[in-house]
């Protein structure tokens, strides 16, 4: 090759958003990078197969997923790293300030289905539209709202925040929002 | 269906954890392994084309 711009050097600018991504599916740092690894490969041997134009990021993280579920399938014996490995690694000293403290949102979060988990990433932390997660996640647009909708009610669920944290804003209605979001029907006063 | 105006201060703090989560590993410096990956990988692509 001796253009001096190959369009595949532009996957360099989206390895962090790629390890971050890989960081939210297998919860487990070598894990991760591992599986940076194979979609990198995938993708430079794959780039004919890439859109000139259309967003990069979005497909590199299709390969990535692709990667992860595959490879998840094969191996019998993954077991999910619950509050393992990554949530120790996320040691953040519990906050009582009245905010979510950041060490018992990730475990709570880790123990999402993985479905839910990618979609809460991708729309709520690595600024994707929801379209985009969807060709990403490849589902329908309310398929990934639902995850998200259901992924956020989980977590509250997981944290338990309705007990008696000092949440600025416990009040039952809130709860009723969030909870009502996993069906899209309710009207909330 | 819309729901972005009933977003609640919980939901936001949900978003904000998931962008501190998300940002903690996008901030981490990459890691050689994979700029030597992409090295190999052009060099590879380069004797292929000869």
């Amino acid at each position: 090759m001796t253009n001096e711009q190959d369009p595949r050097d532009e996957i360099v600018t989206h390895l962090p958003a790629m390890r971050a991504f890989a960081m939210s599916l297998t919860r487990n740092n070598a894990a991760a990078d591992d599986l940076v690894q194979d979609a990198i490969v995938k993708a430079w041997k794959n780039f004919d197969k890439f859109t000139q134009g259309t967003n990069l990021r979005a497909w590199l993280f299709t390969i990535l997923r692709n990667t992860f579920y595959s490879s998840r399938r094969k191996s019998k014996r993954e077991v999910a790293d619950v509050d393992g490995i990554w949530a120790e690694t996320l040691s953040e000293k519990p906050q009582h300030d009245g905010r979510l403290a950041l060490g018992d949102f990730e475990k709570a979060f880790a123990q999402l289905p993985d479905e839910q988990r990618e979609a809460l990433i991708l729309v709520g932390a690595s600024g994707f539209s929801y379209e985009e997660a969807a060709e990403t996640c490849e589902v329908a647009v309310g398929t990934v709202k639902s995850r998200v909708n259901r992924g956020r009610a989980k977590l509250v669920e997981l944290m338990g925040i309705e007990d008696d944290e000092p949440l600025e804003l416990t009040d039952s209605a809130t709860f009723a929002v969030v909870a009502a979001s996993a069906q899209p029907r309710k009207t909330i006063a | 269906m819309d729901q972005n105006d009933t977003k609640s201060s919980l939901e936001q703090q949900i978003d904000e954890n998931l962008r501190k989560v998300y940002q903690k590993t996008v901030e981490e410096h990459v890691p050689d392994r994979f700029m030597d990956l992409l090295a190999q990988l052009k060099e590879q692509d380069s004797k292929d084309d000869k």
